[in-house]
């Protein structure tokens, strides 16, 4: 809603959101770009404690692991070639990643995850980090936009030879999801947590 | 006319957005290079930025010492306070100097003003002197990018275009015969020319010059040949003191196509001796556009360029999609600030990546103030009652979570029994190209019910 211009009609939104987890210690999310409205967008709020605290325990999975939790217990095993998607409200907007714009020593706590998972390749995009133009509503009053570049992006993952694409925001990877079995193309989505929760005992879901 | 109706005819040939999103895209990557090579860039980012806003809060000031010091140079200083003022008083010097034949170079601010057709009106024959200009101009069209006007056009057109207009023979687009056939015939409406008119990059207060940056050192020919130089500046282009000059002469060219500087940074203090040097500072909207404290920074902008070529959206819709003098994500900004109901959709031209915001070289927060835009737009301007309708919906189900998760558990029957056509027609824009997810036998609580709640 607010990102297509509707904030004003969220805020009950947000203040149950507020009320329904303000008691936890932390709230985790499968979505970066969830985590960017929460923590930047809920500025329209009265800054009550809740809403303060709030702002700041609301952390994207891969954060939760890396500052908060011991990730080499993770044992996770994945011997598969992995295309990442940085999202660019993760990327850009929580800081999750150097984005390529801006002149510095590269980091990225997303790769930083992967990394520590076995038998897992990751592959080089030519593009490191392209929208792949989900966008929210953009996606829909856009659509003819957002799906180019959705096919520009998965297309860069297939060239340099990936299996699986995988990201930490659920909303990229339905829209690149639903691009991949429209075009029935030769790939698969995985949200960066069945990557880590992925073990040799698993069945291979590729 | 709206953005997603304009770019979806440019999307429909998909070589063609290939080819200029990779246009584009090398673009950035030489900007790339070149900004990698130097280790201070993000402080010299910063520090722009901080000269920026240091002379836009004291704009009134720095204007005033620049008319000051240009005056004492020998320079006439003119203001305009909208585009219609600006371009009377270009005509009334022309009138005064009998001109009838003039070159121009290098600015934006006269597009914006749409001074061309009012001259031509006036029976002044105007030449965009800079090669893509030039041919934007000889295809009755307008710029598709601030820095590369003719970007959208393919060597092939501008061949077809030439043998038109210029008489060339058919080159297969063969840039070397058309570069030189451009230059011939420039260089004869350079010698014809009665006055050249610039724009103008940086106004320096304390010294009353100002700097015109351009590759092609059209604008200096211009100047060099004719007894009549008029400059038009946005007030906006004003920065204080002759040493911050070097902070953005470095920012500039790299930010817009990775050069190290422009060819060619010409500084104009003085008149020529026998010729006239006219300055003309124009507002048209720029104080209104200060005055809106969201909005205020956009006046930063040192039209460099980056934003566009770093843009996935102006990648692959094309500058004229934005149907606004300045095109993508800057133009966005800026354009509703001047006809909000008419440039409504650009705002929401963007996924808000935050691109535009992190190769901006004086920090302009870009996505920031699309999304602030976006919130304006919507209670300001007639929307669709349908998106309206929708959205207040949501905000309302959203709110009440039985109904939420009965309108859940109903959605994801629904998706599983309706017919195909059902869910995929043309009022589903999702699905015209893409699958909506495969619906989940339960939602996430339910499943947490069922495997976690009686185990814990
Ligand atoms: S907004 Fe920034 S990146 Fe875009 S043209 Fe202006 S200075 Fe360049």
């Amino acid at each position: 809603m607010a990102n297509s211009g509707y904030e004003r009609y969220s805020t009950k939104t947000m203040e149950l959101f507020v009320n329904n987890f303000s008691e936890y210690d932390y709230v985790v999310a499968p979505s970066g770009s969830c985590v960017y409205h929460i923590r930047k967008h809920y500025d329209i709020l009265k800054q009550t404690p809740e809403v303060q605290k709030i702002r700041e325990k609301t952390l994207d999975i891969c954060e939760f692991l890396v500052n908060h939790a011991t990730t080499d217990a993770l044992k996770s095993s994945f011997p598969y070639k992995v295309g990442l998607h940085q999202s660019c409200h993760g990327q850009r907007g929580l800081r999750f990643a150097k984005s390529s714009e801006v002149v510095g020593e590269p980091f990225s706590i997303v790769s930083q995850l992967l990394e520590k998972v076995e038998g897992i390749e990751l592959i080089d995009l030519q593009r490191a980090d392209e929208c792949c133009g989900f966008g929210g509503t953009f996606a829909v009053a856009e659509e003819a936009v957002s799906v180019k570049m959705g096919k520009d992006r998965i297309q860069d993952h297939i060239l340099n030879g990936a299996q699986v694409i995988t990201g930490t925001d659920m909303s990229c990877l339905m829209h690149m999801e639903g691009i991949i079995r429209r075009r029935k193309l030769p790939l698969r989505i995985m949200h960066i947590s069945e990557i880590l929760n992925h073990t040799e005992q698993h069945e291979p879901s590729v | 006319m709206s953005h997603p109706s304009e770019a979806k005819k440019f999307v429909k040939n998909e070589n063609r957005v290939n080819w200029h999103d990779q246009s584009l895209w090398h673009v950035r990557e030489k900007r790339d290079k070149a900004v990698n090579l130097f280790p201070e860039w993000e402080q010299l980012r910063e520090k722009a930025s901080q000269i920026k806003s240091h002379s836009l809060s004291n704009l009134d000031y720095y204007l005033e010492e620049f008319e000051k010091n240009a005056t004492a140079n020998g320079i006439k200083v003119h203001w305009a306070s909208d585009a219609i003022e600006h371009n009377e008083i270009v005509f009334n010097i022309f009138r005064e100097h009998g001109v009838r034949r003039i070159v121009k170079s290098k600015s934006m601010l006269t597009e914006e003003c749409h001074l061309n057709p009012f001259l031509e009106k006036h029976g002044v024959e105007v030449i965009d002197s800079d090669l893509g200009e030039r041919i934007v101009q000889l295809a009755k069209e307008t710029p598709s990018h601030i820095v590369m006007p003719a970007i959208h056009k393919k060597k092939i057109e501008i061949d077809e275009l030439f043998q038109k207009h210029l008489h060339t023979r058919p080159s297969n687009g063969d840039e070397n015969y058309l570069t030189a056939a451009a230059r011939e015939h420039l260089r004869q409406k350079f010698m014809k020319a009665d006055a050249a008119l610039t724009g103008v990059n940086f106004g320096i207060a304390e010294t009353g010059e100002f700097v015109v940056c351009t590759n092609e050192g059209n604008a200096d020919m211009g100047v060099h040949l004719t007894p009549l130089h008029i400059a038009s500046m946005g007030i906006e282009k004003i920065i204080p003191r002759y040493e911050d000059l070097g902070v953005f002469i470095r920012l500039l060219a790299r930010s817009a196509t990775g050069q190290h500087v422009t060819t060619y940074t010409s500084q104009f203090r003085k008149p020529r001796e026998g010729a006239e040097l006219h300055i003309i500072l124009v507002d048209n909207g720029r104080t209104v556009q200060l005055g809106r404290e969201k909005y205020r920074r956009s006046l930063h902008c040192i039209r460099c360029g980056a934003c566009m070529n770093t843009c996935p959206v102006y990648r692959r819709s094309g500058g004229h999609s934005y149907q606004s003098v300045v095109p993508g994500p800057i133009g966005s900004i800026l354009s509703p600030g001047i006809d909000m109901k008419k440039h409504a959709s650009l705002p929401f031209a963007s996924s808000l990546c935050g691109s535009c915001s992190d190769v901006c070289p004086v920090k302009i927060d870009i996505h920031k103030q699309l999304y602030s835009w976006r919130q304006d737009i919507t209670r300001e301007a007639n929307e669709e009652p349908a998106k309206k309708f929708s959205m207040r919906f949501a905000g309302w189900l959203f709110t009440h979570p039985n109904l939420y998760k009965k309108a859940g558990k109903f959605g994801r029957k629904a998706l599983k029994i309706l017919p195909r056509w059902m869910i995929y027609n043309s009022l589903n824009a999702w699905g015209k190209q893409r699958e909506i997810p495969e619906p989940p036998k339960q939602s996430f609580q339910e499943w947490y019910q069922q495997n976690r709640q009686k185990n814990g």
